[in-house]
């Protein structure tokens, strides 16, 4: 059966078919939907771990107890996770264990553009890379054969193109399969240095191994055409070669680390000149440098964004790109904070308030965004906090900051930065927007909603509890769009001295899909004086000079009413509904 | 044969590609898809790549080779032409959904384009939100631009629906039949 799948359902489809026990994830742009997708199946357990680190110990045990055991994570996530990986190389697996690492390589849901490829390479693990949803699947199947035979960690790197691409897969069944029984072995698991010693030793004769034996691998393979010109590609980047130079010589690389090298230097003798094309670094490109082989990539190709069929043709032919419109300036339409959202009454008010703002990773770092604009840094999964604390060391005399963050990102990496700033006296200020879900990523469960990842009942890990244990005495919750409220905590708790938080708490929109009645602008009170539109909500808008609600994106929240000074704002009435 | 559909996020583009992605499926064709998802849907602007052929590779399309550019807003439509082939068409949804920068006061929203999609890239323009609103539900405006666009490119009606019956849910299928007739009975 012929199937048109996401690259991401393939990844799941090939765990499943390769029988995986375990999956575990935290949800991040663009790998989310392998979990979502594997959470559908009966046979393998599945969860939202509440951080990458974690998810990679839990499938790392899995393996360990004798499981095929999946792990999903984006490129930023394997940050987190680096330290397991790192030394699950020196152990190796006892079930197939396989990391899939998702690159974002024009950053379209990304703080950076980092390549993970450097990380195999730096741990010594070995990494495949599909270029559409049918090889996702056999690649994930093939990486845990590879997993097992070479008692290693794989990782499976993917792309935004491919992850969210669809292409036509061949449906297989799934294979069980019994657990590698285990048998205590502390010279493998135990990595204390007499031991970790000894598992170096192996760990480099393993890579050299997988460096012999990879050319004879069945995802690295020549397709010569004019000799003229030969190229080497791997990933996505291969389909945009094959369309944009067809008759090129071509060595697609499945496995960009450890490189097939005698069969690159077999492709380059038959060959006039190499190029490799690759997105982002020039990984591919230094190690045939490295080793020797003559080559032009980086020279021709950005480090930067993405390739794409028009880069490449350019390159070789010269060829112009049609480019957009200059002569018209369009506006640009960038991301905003949904009608309804919880966290845009927050922002109004440090916008208000003119509070410093380090902010962290998820939907609301869209309050940096105009007319907002009240976030003043975004680096990583629970930076703020930390950040905040070391602004405050600094510069003591600063009062009016905070640090914002999510719940989800709270559990994952904010409870070591809120413990920082009390231990060591900051006194930090932390809000904690707390709209009960992981919502950029599209809504997953996590410790703090009390459902796991199918929608079970499970114990709810309480943040306010967390942050008294922590060692925070002030612990204020306010309903997020109580403006006066969060007003009058936000003065309090920046000019005290000690480390408080403050709980802005309404779940996300999109998930109690509120059916409250739409708001309408009741034209004859309207003095236009815009203050309406400094909420930044994508269902206000400003058309002819006059204020325009549009019913059908209201959803009621009635935040902008708060904002109106002159009764220019009211529910709709039925008799006004479509 | 390419297809580029551009939007809003929200305005139901991703259904319309699962559509067509059916719909190649029927023909038999070879297909690939490309969507965002994350930050960008968000309300920003949304670009989904449909490509069916013998033999498809590249899942994206590159600029100047859309045979179909199936525009849900006039702004994105127009932000996009470039994509569009030498000899290919635009449909042209004609609904203006203000981005926040022209909310803000910050730009102003451009006079015209519609009007010059028409003059410059012989765009076809159809009101798919009133066709929506009569078939009963203003969701289907995707279901509406591409009954037109299958009339446009010559697409079978009984593979149209054939596509639409894989892709959309049993209680919800009457109506986007009627969206369908509805954009397939356009000029």
């Amino acid at each position: 059966m012929r199937e048109l799948m996401l690259g991401n359902a393939a990844i799941a489809r090939g765990a499943y078919e390769a029988g995986v026990k375990v999956a575990t994830a935290y949800p991040g742009t663009p790998s989310t939907e392998i979990t979502e997708i594997i959470s559908g199946y009966e046979e393998v357990y599945s969860e939202w771990s509440p951080n990458e680190k974690v998810a990679f110990e839990a499938a790392l045990g899995a393996s360990m107890a004798g499981a095929r055991a999946l792990v999903c994570m984006k490129h930023v996530g394997l940050n987190v996770a680096a330290d397991p990986l790192f030394t699950a190389s020196y152990t190796g697996v006892g079930g197939g264990l396989v990391a899939v690492v998702a690159d974002d390589p024009g950053m379209f849901s990304s703080q950076n553009e980092q390549d993970t490829r450097f990380y195999a390479r730096a741990a010594h693990v070995p990494i495949i890379e599909p270029s559409d949803s049918a090889e996702a699947k056999d690649f994930t199947k093939l990486a845990f054969e590879l997993s097992e035979k070479y008692d290693t960690p794989v990782i499976l790197r993917t792309t935004t193109r491919l992850a969210h691409g669809q292409s036509f897969v061949k449906i297989e069944p799934r294979t069980e399969r019994e657990l590698v029984t285990y048998v205590k072995n502390p010279a493998k698991y135990v990595m204390m240095p007499s031991n970790a010693k000894l598992r170096h030793i192996v760990v480099e004769r393993r890579m050299d191994k997988l460096a012999d034996d990879c050319g004879e691998l069945s995802i690295n393979g020549i397709e010569y055409n004019d000799k003229k010109l030969g190229i080497v590609c791997s990933g996505i980047v291969y389909q945009y070669v094959k369309e944009a130079y067809p008759s090129a010589s071509v060595l697609k690389l499945g496995m960009v680390y450890p490189l097939p090298l005698k069969l690159i230097r077999d492709f380059a003798a038959n060959v006039g000149e190499v190029i490799v094309i690759e997105e982002l670094e020039p990984f591919i490109e230094n190690q045939l440098k490295a080793n020797g082989i003559a080559c032009r990539g980086k020279e021709i190709f950005s480090k930067q964004g993405e390739l794409s069929v028009n880069i490449i043709k350019k390159a070789f032919f010269g060829a112009s790109m049609p480019e957009s419109e200059g002569d018209i300036r369009l506006p640009a339409r960038p991301p905003v904070l949904c009608a309804g959202c919880p966290h845009r009454g927050v922002f109004y008010v440090l916008n208000k308030l003119r509070t410093t703002v380090c902010g962290d990773i998820g939907c609301y770092t869209l309050g940096a965004m105009p007319p907002l604009n009240a976030v003043d840094s975004v680096v990583c999964m629970g930076a703020g906090i930390g950040m905040a604390h070391g602004f405050l060391k600094a510069s003591p005399q600063t009062k009016n900051i905070v640090a914002v963050i999510g719940d989800s990102t709270f559990i994952h990496s904010g409870i070591t930065g809120l413990i920082d700033s009390v231990y060591n006296k900051s006194g930090t200020t932390v809000i904690i927007l707390d709209n009960s879900t992981t919502g950029m990523t599209g809504h997953q469960n996590h410790p703090a909603t009390g459902k796991t990842i199918r929608e079970e009942d499970t114990v709810r890990v309480d943040i306010e509890a967390i942050c008294r244990a922590c060692g925070v005495r002030r612990v204020v919750t306010i309903a997020a769009d109580d403006l006066v409220g969060l007003e009058r905590a936000v003065k309090e708790e920046t000019s005290i001295e000690e480390t408080s938080v403050i709980i802005a708490r309404k779940p996300c929109e999109l998930i109690v899909k509120g059916q409250k009645k739409p708001y309408r602008i009741i034209e004859k009170n309207c003095k236009r004086c815009r203050a309406c539109l400094k909420i930044g909500c994508p269902a206000i808008s400003c058309t002819d000079g006059k204020m325009v609600i549009k019913s059908e994106m209201c959803v009621g929240c009635g935040l902008c009413e708060k904002l109106c000074g002159f009764g220019a704002i009211g529910v709709m009435e039925a008799n006004e509904l479509l | 044969m390419n297809i580029l559909i551009v939007g809003v996020g929200g305005q139901g583009t991703l259904l319309a590609s699962r559509i067509l992605g059916n719909l190649a499926a029927v023909s038999g064709y070879d297909c690939k898809l490309n969507e965002v998802h994350g930050m960008a849907q968000r309300g920003g602007s949304v670009v989904t790549h449909v490509k069916m052929a013998d033999k498809v590779f590249s899942p994206v399309i590159a600029e100047g080779d859309a045979d179909f550019i199936l525009g849900f807003e006039i702004l994105e439509a127009f932000r996009y032409r470039h994509f569009l082939k030498k000899g290919g068409t635009i449909i042209v949804n004609i609904q203006e959904i203000m981005p926040m920068p022209v909310v803000i006061g910050a730009a102003e929203y451009p006079k015209n384009l519609a009007e010059i999609l028409k003059s410059e890239n012989n765009a076809a323009a159809v009101d798919a939100y009133s066709l929506a609103l009569s078939a009963g539900n203003v969701k289907t405006v995707n279901t509406v631009i591409l009954g037109y666009f299958a009339k446009k490119a010559g697409i079978p009606y009984a593979d149209m629906e054939k596509a639409l019956g894989l892709s959309v849910k049993p209680k919800l299928l009457d109506i986007n039949k009627t969206a369908l007739k509805y954009g397939y009975a356009l000029d």
